[in-house]
């Protein structure tokens, strides 16, 4: 469904991915996993054509086999991209229920307001707060809520669970769950490898701006320690 | 003093419909517009000329010239400020100031600095008894109408998907597009309003005040502070302050007349001090 080929990119001369080449199926769940510094938001940035105002790129990504690479940010959303970015984006001049309503409907299934307020019954008590006075966890929910939205076919969700309860982690599993069970594919970045292992099928492991090894999730548990110090965390 | 802050308030009036302008404009396209005090002038001098060369009356001037500035924003937006946007900010920056100083002297040239008459219209020549004081009728209707253009754009602003876009992308404009909304499309109209803002601010200015080239660079510095103290791209704030700034500035020529020039930006250095970001900006905005 998505296929990376060769991407580079720079920030004015220092290069922040090197050649990567990558691919996520259709119904898969990835993840990237790298130190900070690493490229994975670099990268989910890339694929969302949100890196051209700050620097070049080079190589090509194709979507359900179509070349995107030249597409901009809201082309490719049409095209069945949803992001959901590392600071959950969600609108402070916008109520709970603009931040849901702003994106238009696009892909073939798009949730319903009332299907949104049904999986996530805190957003509907709060659908006039502005968005930005929720709590962490409801901000995640919210921006996951305005991504489905959409109709998304691929998610691209930077680390979703950072900073979040071990209760609102595992309930973000759930709903990661839920989804690809109904067809939508997913591509995160997680420093969590615990909670990476046990919500994807594989794992990309990235450093100084390349894919140093593609690990599926019995070889994450495997290495979880040794990871875990890779990563300092 | 009560109608020396009514002063305060006309003033102010002029400042939030510029600060609305600069305000949409910067938070939509990260431009800082240098040329907006140039369209506020231009304002004020098409409703002279539309009266000295085609006889138009101030009310069709109202009606007539901030369209057709803002039409000219719109050309101007098209032809230049979109090809320096993905440029460093500073190439719009100087653009922007350029044609400034290139509009002021080709007035300049025309007309000379000396400043021209305008009159007022005949039906608001008398004065209003407002209880208290009696006030020049003319001087309440720019205060009315200028207000009720605020509510009016902040209704929209605030009830209509048009609206909410507007505010999303003046917020985060790449995430906007993220979620699938073409917010180039926007942008030209946005750009076009708020020349068109100045443009009417510029039009309502001509029957009070001095109408000379150099009309609009006097009072666009205050401008500027008036967005600052606002929040940068609050358009909110960018109202509220120049309400604000007019009454303390009124008010400050009365009590320490020594300051009135400084005490919008001692106002400025006093609200960042206590704010960064200015009273309704937010502090993500400088991320």
């Amino acid at each position: 469904m998505l296929r990376i080929d060769g991407l580079s990119a720079w920030y004015g001369e220092a290069q922040a991915l090197r050649e990567v080449s990558m691919h996520v199926a259709e119904g898969e769940i990835v993840t990237l996993v790298g130190r900070n510094g690493a490229g994975k938001t670099t990268l989910l940035r890339c694929l969302m054509g949100l890196h051209g105002a700050h620097g070049r790129t080079a190589g090509t990504v194709s979507l359900f086999d179509d070349d995107i690479t030249k597409l901009a940010g809201h082309a490719r959303a049409r095209r069945g991209l949803g992001y959901v970015p590392d600071d959950r984006g969600i609108f402070a001049t916008l109520s709970v229920e603009e931040n849901l309503t702003l994106p238009p409907k696009m892909g073939p299934d798009p949730w319903s307001l009332e299907r949104v307020y049904e999986t996530f019954p805190m957003l509907r008590e709060r659908r006039r707060f502005p968005g930005t006075k929720l709590s962490g966890g409801e901000q995640q929910m919210l921006a996951l809520a305005r991504v489905l939205r959409t109709g998304a076919r691929l998610l691209l969700c930077d680390e979703p669970t950072e900073g979040l309860s071990p209760l609102i982690v595992q309930r973000i599993g759930e709903i990661l769950r839920e989804v690809r069970a109904a067809g939508v594919t997913v591509l995160l970045i997680e420093q969590n490898v615990h909670f990476a292992a046990s919500v994807a099928d594989r794992h990309y492991l990235l450093a100084e701006g390349r894919i140093v090894e593609s690990l599926d999730s019995a070889q994450v548990r495997e290495r979880e320690h040794e990871l875990l110090e890779y990563l300092g965390i | 003093m009560l109608q020396q802050a009514f002063n305060g308030l006309v003033g102010g009036a002029f400042y939030a419909l510029l600060a609305l302008g600069l305000a949409v404009i910067f938070g939509m396209l990260g431009v800082v517009n240098l040329s907006h005090g140039a369209f506020y002038m231009l304002g004020a001098f098409g409703a002279f000329i539309a009266l000295d060369s085609f006889g138009l009356n101030f009310w069709l001037s109202l009606v007539l010239v901030p369209p057709l500035l803002g039409l000219a924003g719109v050309v101007l937006e098209r032809l230049f400020v979109r090809r320096l946007t993905p440029l460093d900010p500073l190439y719009n920056f100087l653009f922007t100031f350029g044609l400034a100083l290139i509009l002021q002297d080709l007035v300049k040239r025309q007309y000379g600095v000396n400043s021209q008459q305008y009159p007022r219209p005949s039906q608001l020549d008398g004065t209003v008894d407002l209880g208290l004081f009696t006030y020049p009728a003319y001087q309440v209707f720019v205060l009315g109408v200028s207000a009720l253009t605020c509510l009016a754009v902040w209704l929209v602003l605030t009830r209509s998907r048009v609206g909410m876009i507007v505010r999303a992308a003046t917020e985060r404009p790449e995430l906007t597009r993220a979620l699938g909304i073409d917010v180039g499309r926007w942008v030209t109209p946005v750009f076009g309003f708020g020349i068109a803002l100045a443009a009417f601010a510029g039009v309502l200015a001509a029957p009070m005040r001095a109408v000379n080239p150099l009309m609009g660079s006097d009072l666009i510095i205050t401008v500027f502070a008036v967005v600052v103290i606002g929040g940068l791209g609050s358009v909110f704030g960018s109202v509220a302050a120049g309400f604000a700034v007019g009454l303390v500035s009124a008010l400050g020529n009365l009590y320490i007349p020594s300051l009135s020039q400084t005490l919008v930006f001692i106002l400025m250095a006093a609200v960042l001090l206590w704010r960064p970001a200015g009273l309704f900006g937010r502090e993500e905005a400088f991320r």
